[in-house]
């Protein structure tokens, strides 16, 4: 029985690791994504600050990962974990809006949109839309993980003494 | 004294509550959010505006051409609508299961079931949602960097349901939130 509590407690801890680590290399990878490109006469830079999305997605993922780093030193058998697995939520919708948000205008930057008279940006700067593509896949990665994380607090809530694989 | 016993054993019997009483707040609740998302739905499915635009002057007759704004023209918002529909109904399913009652539980695990899938619900609106404000907010401010033009300066009434869709929308998500924890907070440990 201990060994599968500590099991657990590892596993547990492993997971807020590794959601850890998903938000905050989307947020090193998205906040270091500039291009510059020359289109006919003009030069222009390519930086995540340029739409409000891209900045809402850098600055939610910042937060989580602030808040999954004080998480990891709670300690066990405190009672703060119910506010822990409140906070987690309201992470969570707020992770899954932002990387929604900038997967929209992402999509709008890689094929434009003819009816309103776009026109898509990535064929002039192709390394930064590469760099974006990657912060977005460790966001979606964060979300599935603390979306994994949800449902291990549902299930702990119900069999508390039950110890099963995590 | 064995009557007296008798009368205890029959009193204890009588106090057992054979139905668990029902809990309006959450029924309320989730009547609002329902109420909330089908509104959003709606108003930004049929959302849609026709404009003439003279594009050029031949002598002394324009030519104008008409321009329809849409919701199906862009992805954020065809999402948005997918994700509101979903929404609601699965609002109108959670008010079915309640006013039906423990009728269709297995061993307790309707319980489990609800508080699994309100969580679902509520990823999935407030990711529609996200995706629709900064798509509205791209239409509106336009973005000087990558050349796009704004459109809600041509288009005004579409992008203004637009924004009352949302702001559904957003009412719909924070009582969704509620719900969840609500529901969440159900569930009681097996010991």
């Amino acid at each position: 029985m201990e060994s599968i509590t500590k099991a657990r407690k590892i596993c547990h801890l492993l997971l807020r690791f590794l959601a850890f680590g998903a938000t905050l290399s989307a947020v090193i990878v998205m906040a270091t994504s500039h291009e510059k490109a020359s289109v006919l006469v003009f030069q222009f830079e390519a930086k995540y600050t340029n739409t409000p999305a891209f900045k809402y997605f850098v600055i939610g993922n910042s937060l989580v990962t602030v808040y999954g780093f004080l998480v990891l030193f709670l300690p066990p058998e405190s009672f703060l974990w119910r506010l822990a697995v409140a906070t987690d939520l309201v992470f969570t919708m707020l992770l899954v809006s932002s990387i929604s948000a900038a997967l929209a205008i992402a999509q709008v930057g890689k094929k434009g949109n003819s009816h309103a008279a776009w026109l898509p940006i990535c064929n002039s700067v192709p390394k930064f839309c590469n760099q974006v593509t990657g912060a977005l896949v460790a966001g979606a990665i964060a979300v599935i993980i603390y979306m994994i994380l949800l449902l291990n607090s549902i299930h702990r809530v119900l069999d508390p003494l039950i110890l099963r694989k995590c | 004294m064995a009557s007296g016993n008798v009368e205890k054993l029959e009193l204890s019997f009588s106090a057992v509550p054979d139905k668990p009483k029902k809990d309006w707040v959450l029924m309320s609740l989730r009547v609002l959010a329902f109420l909330a998302t089908a509104s959003a739905t709606l108003v930004m499915a049929l959302n849609k505006q026709t404009k003439n635009f003279v594009v050029a002057t031949i002598g002394t007759t324009p030519i104008t051409v008409s321009i329809t704004a849409k919701f199906h023209h862009t992805p954020a918002f065809i999402f948005f609508v997918i994700a509101n529909g979903v929404a609601s109904l699965h609002n109108l399913v959670m008010i079915g299961v309640d006013i039906l009652g423990p009728r269709f539980d297995y061993k307790g695990l309707r319980f489990v079931l609800i508080a699994i899938l309100d969580m679902m619900n509520l990823v999935l609106a407030s990711a529609g949602d996200g995706a629709a404000t900064f798509m509205s907010e791209l239409g509106r401010n336009g973005n000087t960097h990558a050349r796009w033009d704004k459109i809600c300066d041509k288009f005004e009434s579409y992008c203004n349901r637009g924004g009352a869709a949302l702001i559904a929308s957003f009412i719909a998500i924070i009582l969704l939130l509620v719900t969840t924890v609500m529901s969440i907070s159900k569930l009681k440990p097996k010991n």
